[in-house]
């Protein structure tokens, strides 16, 4: 609304202003002068991004945040959070009102190109899904015709409902609504028989956002999964220096993890012999050097944010509400797609 | 004028930059040229700077599939439409809610500022309050409230409330009703309609120049909603009277024909219409407070009742104050319409915004928007224009 027609105003501004956007660095280099990171996240889905009544931001999509601030600062906590919706993510980015998104955003040939972003990693393997009320009888999303379904406006989520029902030859009607709570509120009133987003997000929002009196078993998530969605954060052109900072704060959560270094254990592991691990730890030097960050940069992760299944566990998997199984974000080595290039 | 008389009392020349004349084109140029320039610096700025992110530029998009589904179009619009496409069925709604909710909001604000001047002490004091209440509320709560009431009070479709025999549905999907299934003696209905409202102010005026002659009455408001009703109505009955209607049915998760208000399209008219209601209330209000005393006092003397002297006497009147600070009121309501995409109606902002997000072009988006708001408050202005001068006192 309002607020969206101002940043879009700011971008449009800060797009025709005076100054070029492009040079290697330059985006990282305003961080560092600035001394936190300014991390775009969404309004509010547990487990991926949240803030508690204190206003500390937690889940998945969080801790790359945390991850980068570490690998640039040392410091975890030096992240300035800000919630954009689907619709404003985008815009706030271009415009440089944040640094990066990290905020259940599908990696995309359009976003990767016309829109001058980057995506320096997947963190997390999704596809769409539908949430229906139990009531409703609905085994399967072929039963779907006719429905009225909640959809939030400038997502993949909106495109592919239209591509799937369009390809069965089935008709809906949708109610689209901007703001995350107002879509889910609208969902749970009844004004539409099925909720669609990403898979992840159905699971979150069954688990922590059902309205009592109903509860979370009256709602079911049905079994077809109509797109990939693969989520991960965003850079904007121009700053190769800050995507790759990114893409490896990612991959030394996943490298961590596959060598068995945990938050708990890294102290030890400092000590390790094994000279993959002592590259990684940054106990032989070079790699910090070459990204342009401390050579602690992996241990000040690990310890703080943790390593990949850690963060999966702690915030959507078994030790959440939310009990989503690895599934596709498994380690390569246990059969999952989670796969990081060597840090070498 | 001046430069003139300078010019010509002066016989001994001026050298050129002493010449007011040159000296002010020179100014006007050059303050048009910077002007020009700061736009051009602008302009070639951003083209780089979106070329150096790569961004991409142009109006191209229109042309391609939009891609995405919109909830409520009054024309035909699938996904695989354009964006171009999308977007004028933004524009329409847009239109849709701007144009009925002025009309509305003129009636309901018209009665309750005239009810507050009312001697019932009760019904002044109920108009205070409404005024009171809606005024002091920012819009989109109760836009909101009335969304949630709306969307909440409701009962699902397969329990929906039943009127009128079963024709008629109300529940969280909306107001279902049958309507005629189109025919093509429609369009000639609506060519009676004109003729009707053409022919309605036709005995108008005939009545109020033979009352002016004579004195003598005539009903002229009752009968020209007769004629504007009886023409389409006599249209109709010609072509054969055509009554095949589409009922509205539950089928599957929903109804199935006739037609529908759905709650979003509801609820922002309703949240516009109350909330600028009030506003125009104290716009008639003071209208009508700014008259002379004299006037009301004048007409209960001629003997007109309360309402003959309101209608023949103050209105017409006051309208001169009432209509300029109308016309922002009129504005505001297409302005403030763009709300509808806080509880989910599909409006222009809405497609505006999809496709910024789906094509990145935010600049060009943001242009055709402030094109589209121009054009419609413009001709708005124009029109609230021309009225003023028909109804501004004519020296005779
Ligand atoms: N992955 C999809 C959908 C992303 C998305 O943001 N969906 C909304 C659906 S409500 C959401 O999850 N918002 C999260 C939030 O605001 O916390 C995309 O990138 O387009």
């Amino acid at each position: 609304m309002i607020k969206n027609a101002i940043a879009v105003g700011v971008a449009a501004a800060s797009i025709a202003g005076f100054s070029g956007i492009a040079h290697a660095g330059k985006d990282l280099d305003a961080i560092k002068a600035r001394g936190s990171l300014i991390c775009g996240v969404g309004t509010g889905t547990a487990g991926f991004g949240l803030a508690d009544s204190q206003g500390k931001w937690t889940g998945l999509d969080v801790d790359v945040c945390r991850a980068v601030a570490a690998a640039i600062f040392g410091d975890s906590e030096k992240v300035k959070y800000v919630p954009t919706t689907a619709q404003q993510r985008f815009t706030a980015l271009q415009s440089g009102e944040v640094d990066m998104l990290s905020r259940t955003t599908t990696y995309t040939l359009t976003r990767d190109t016309a829109l001058g972003f980057d995506f320096p990693g997947i963190n997390y393997y999704d596809g769409q899904g539908f949430m229906v009320n139990k009531k409703l009888g609905v085994k399967s999303a072929k039963e779907l015709n006719g429905a009225t379904i909640c959809v939030s406006p400038g997502t993949t989520t909106e495109l592919n409902l239209a591509d799937y029902f369009r390809a069965n030859k089935l008709s809906f009607k949708p109610v689209v609504i901007e703001k995350a709570d107002e879509i889910r509120a609208a969902f749970f009133s009844g004004r539409c028989d099925v909720y669609t987003t990403d898979a992840s997000s159905l699971y979150s929002v069954r688990a922590a956002n059902v309205p009592a009196p109903q509860k979370a078993d009256d709602f079911i998530i049905l079994p077809e999964i109509i797109s990939k969605e693969p989520l991960g954060p965003v850079v904007r052109h121009g700053d190769n220096q800050l995507a790759d900072i990114v893409r490896w704060a990612h991959f030394a959560m996943l490298e961590a993890e596959e060598y068995g270094i945990n938050s708990k254990n890294v102290d030890q592991m400092l000590k390790s012999e094994d000279p993959v691990i002592k590259r990684i730890l940054g106990v032989t030097p070079g790699m910090g050097k070459a990204l342009g960050v401390d050579e602690k940069w992996v241990v000040n992760i690990v310890k703080q944010v943790g390593n990949y299944g850690e963060s999966f566990e702690r915030n959507v998997g078994m030790g959440s509400v939310l009990k989503i199984e690895r599934g596709l974000n498994k380690l390569w080595t246990k059969g999952g797609l989670q796969y990081a290039p060597p840090i070498r | 004028m001046a430069v003139e008389a300078v010019r010509a009392t002066s016989d001994t020349k001026v050298a050129p930059w002493n010449d007011p004349v040159i000296r002010g084109w020179v100014f006007q140029i050059v303050v048009v040229g910077l002007v020009a320039a700061l736009a051009w610096y602008l302009v070639s700025n951003t083209l780089e700077n979106l070329a150096r992110q790569k961004i991409a530029t142009g109006f191209d998009f229109l042309g391609r599939e939009a891609g995405f589904a919109i909830g409520d179009t009054m024309i035909a619009y699938s996904p695989a439409d354009t964006y171009a496409r999308a977007i004028w069925v933004g524009i329409l709604n847009t239109l849709r809610v701007a144009v009925i909710g002025i009309i509305l909001t003129t009636f309901l604000g018209t009665i309750i500022g005239i009810g507050r001047l009312s001697p019932n002490w009760l019904l002044a004091r109920i108009c205070a309050i409404y005024v009171e209440i809606f005024r002091n509320v920012p819009l989109l709560l109760w836009l909101f409230l009335i969304y949630k009431l709306v969307s909440e009070a409701f009962p699902g479709p397969r329990q929906a409330i039943r009127m009128m025999g079963d024709t008629v549905f109300l529940s969280n999907r909306g107001l279902y009703f049958p309507v005629p299934i189109a025919a093509p003696i429609h369009k000639w209905m609506g060519v009676g309609l004109i003729v009707g409202i053409v022919g309605a102010w036709a005995l108008h005026r005939w009545a109020t120049a033979r009352q002016a002659r004579t004195g003598e009455p005539f009903p002229s408001i009752l009968a020209g909603f007769g004629i504007v009703l009886a023409a389409p109505f006599l249209v109709w009955l010609l072509g054969g009277a055509p009554s095949a209607m589409s009922w509205p049915a539950l089928k599957g998760f929903n109804f199935e024909g006739g037609t529908v208000i759905q709650p979003e399209f509801a609820a922002l008219l309703l949240g516009l219409v109350l909330y600028t209601s009030a506003f125009v209330a104290e716009i008639v209000r003071s209208g009508i407070l700014a008259l002379h005393k004299g006037q009301s006092e004048a007409a209960a003397a001629i003997g007109l009742s309360r309402g003959q002297s309101m209608r023949l006497v103050l209105l017409p009147q006051a309208l001169r104050v009432i209509v300029p600070p109308m016309t922002s009121t009129y504005l505001n309501i297409t302005k403030n319409s763009s709300l509808a995409i806080a509880i989910g109606y599909p409006d222009l902002v809405a497609s505006i915004n999809v496709t910024i997000n789906q094509t990145g072009q935010a600049i060009e988006n943001i242009l055709i928007i402030m094109a589209a708001y121009l054009t419609v408050s413009l001709s708005i202005s124009a029109f609230m224009n021309w009225y003023n001068k028909q109804i501004a006192l004519k020296e005779r």
